[in-house]
């Protein structure tokens, strides 16, 4: 790394530089760059192992890297320690692969954990309630507030994260797997929590996931606010709506821990790399 | 050459820095009574009913053990003296550190690896909680502030124990008993009686802490976790004590 060091250019929410993680041998993420922007929906596909949920983390901090540099919001947290991250990590949603609901504590209160936690931007206690129900009805579980996280199916516990991530009304909101382990209705109903909650807060979105039809919900459909429904994009695509980049929606191929594919959803579809061609389902 | 030590000199390492900051946030701001009170509440009265289990049967023991031997040198009514230095100086810290790390230890690694494997450690940090300071810390407290008080309980009901042998079988005269019990006790007895303890919560809740928080690979690493971390404290205990038992007999 050279010492004289560009900073990333504004409106950049999260970039990585040659970003490389180890655990004893192992390397869980090999020499990864990307860039993040405003309004972004980065959807990064990968093997089970791949190390996607590594990137995750190191995005936030959760894991230091051995080797590069990561940006969050402009700001270089390579090397911040711990307790100088939580001011900027609080302007970062995350849904984790794992739910990371408390559970000792009711669905009510694990919502409110991000709004009550705070040491800055803290909400007025009056408000912390109303926040809370309104998050709640955001994911259909209003009823659900006094309930404990393990009297909750994975669904709903996945709707739970949801709403604990996007409370705050973070900018940025980051996915891992948000699919995984469900069967394909309840899978849809999630991605179309995610694509409703993108097109209605204008957050930037990184949706980690196995899934290909999780990133092409992401690509190809908006969020109507006036009609309540998710509708295709129409634009420059073609008849069957992919194609389509209105969504701003970018892929990403990891493989043993090395972007394998980076670009549009036309991209990658067109790839002959046979690693990446196994994420997209043909087409009949 | 020396890698196989490579992993054993890292996890100690790694130990040292949870101990490390486990006992700054002691200093710091925010302080979770709530939870140090709801741990004292598990780890010391949670643990009241089996210490006094164990500990009455060992004075019973050990009153029946000795009489038989001063029996020979027809010194039986010293057996008062005998039942409070072991209980005092060793059996009531050990033999209470063993029932605190079978149920707390376990206890501590198999909750806080629970939370790890489900990732709510991470969610914790990711929402700008200190896991240390929220779960490691009051753990610490609590089982430092408790353990030395069930060793003295585990002290009286052992010493108590042995005073019913003594009474009842031996046929010693209560006060002949605890006199002698009494006087056997010196300011040196009760100072490693209580200090042992104090290090062994610490050992005890940290390495429960320790194992619990560096858990992998899901359900299954829970369990290994729980039993590593109860293997590793008793272990230590022996280990401490013995040492402790050293420096204090090198000062009497
Ligand atoms: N805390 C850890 N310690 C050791 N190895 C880890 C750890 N976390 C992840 N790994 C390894 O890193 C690789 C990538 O893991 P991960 O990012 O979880 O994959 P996935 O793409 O399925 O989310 C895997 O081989 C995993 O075993
Ligand atoms: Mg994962």
């Amino acid at each position: 790394m050279g010492a004289a060091h560009t900073a990333p250019p504004a409106g950049s929410l999260l970039r990585f530089e040659n970003v490389t993680v180890c655990f004893d041998e192992l390397e869980a993420l090999h020499q990864v760059s990307f860039e993040m922007r405003a309004g972004e929906t980065r959807v990064v596909l990968g093997a089970a192992g791949s190390g996607k949920t590594v990137l995750l983390k190191t995005a936030l901090g959760l894991i230091k890297p051995d080797a590069g540099r990561v940006f969050l919001f402009g700001h270089d947290i390579t090397n911040v320690p711990e307790r100088d991250l939580f001011d900027i990590r609080s302007q970062v949603g995350v849904l984790f692969q794992e739910g990371g609901l408390f559970d000792s504590i009711t669905v009510a209160e694990n919502v409110a954990y991000p709004l009550v936690n705070r040491k800055t931007h803290t909400v007025p206690a009056s408000e912390v309630d109303s926040r809370v129900q309104d998050a709640l009805r955001f994911v259909e579980l209003e009823h659900t507030l006094d309930k404990y996280p393990s009297e909750l199916s994975g669904g709903m516990r996945r709707r739970v994260g949801i709403a604990r991530a996007v409370v705050s009304e973070p900018p940025l909101v980051l996915y891992d797997s948000p699919t995984a382990g469900l069967d394909p209705i309840t899978a849809n109903t999630i991605m179309a929590l995610i694509a409703k909650e993108r097109d209605t807060q204008n957050t930037a979105n990184l949706i980690v996931t196995q899934r290909y039809q999780d990133g092409q919900l992401m690509a190809n459909f908006r969020y109507n606010r006036n009609r309540g429904y998710l509708e295709p994009v129409s634009g420059n695509g073609d008849a069957a709506g992919h194609g389509s980049n209105s969504t701003g929606t970018v892929f990403m191929v990891m493989k043993e821990g090395i972007v394998v594919f980076e670009g549009t959803q036309a991209e990658l579809e067109a790839s002959s790399d046979p690693y990446v061609i196994r994420f997209v389902p043909k087409y009949s | 050459m020396l890698d196989f030590l490579k992993s054993p000199v890292a996890a100690i390492q790694d130990f040292y820095v949870l101990a490390g900051r486990a006992v700054r946030n002691i200093f710091r701001t925010p302080h979770y009574a709530d939870d140090i009170a709801l741990q004292m509440d598990v780890i010391g009265v949670g643990s009241l009913p089996i210490v006094f289990l164990v500990s009455f049967f060992s004075g019973v023991v050990i009153t029946m053990q000795m009489s038989r031997a001063l029996s020979q040198y027809g010194a039986t009514g010293q057996v008062g003296q005998i039942v409070a230095i072991t209980l005092v100086r060793e059996l009531g810290p050990v033999l209470t550190a063993v029932v605190v790390a079978g149920r707390n230890a376990s206890g501590i690694a198999s909750e806080l690896g629970s939370m790890t494997v489900t990732e709510q450690i991470d969610a914790m940090r990711a929402l700008g909680t200190d896991p240390i300071q929220k779960l490691v810390t009051p753990r610490m407290i609590a089982t430092c502030f408790m353990q030395p008080m069930l060793t003295i309980i585990a002290d009286f009901v052992g010493i108590f124990g042995g005073f019913l042998i003594a009474r009842l079988s031996l046929g010693l005269s209560t006060s002949q008993y605890w006199t002698n019990a009494y006087e056997a006790l010196k300011y040196n007895d009760i100072v490693q009686g209580l200090l042992k303890p104090l290090v062994f919560a610490f050992v005890i809740s940290l390495v429960g802490c320790f194992y619990g928080l560096r858990t992998s690979g899901g359900t299954q690493g829970v369990g290994r976790s729980t039993t590593t971390a109860v293997v590793v404290s008793i272990v230590w205990v022996f280990m401490i004590t013995a040492l402790l038992t050293r420096i204090f007999v090198n000062l009497s």
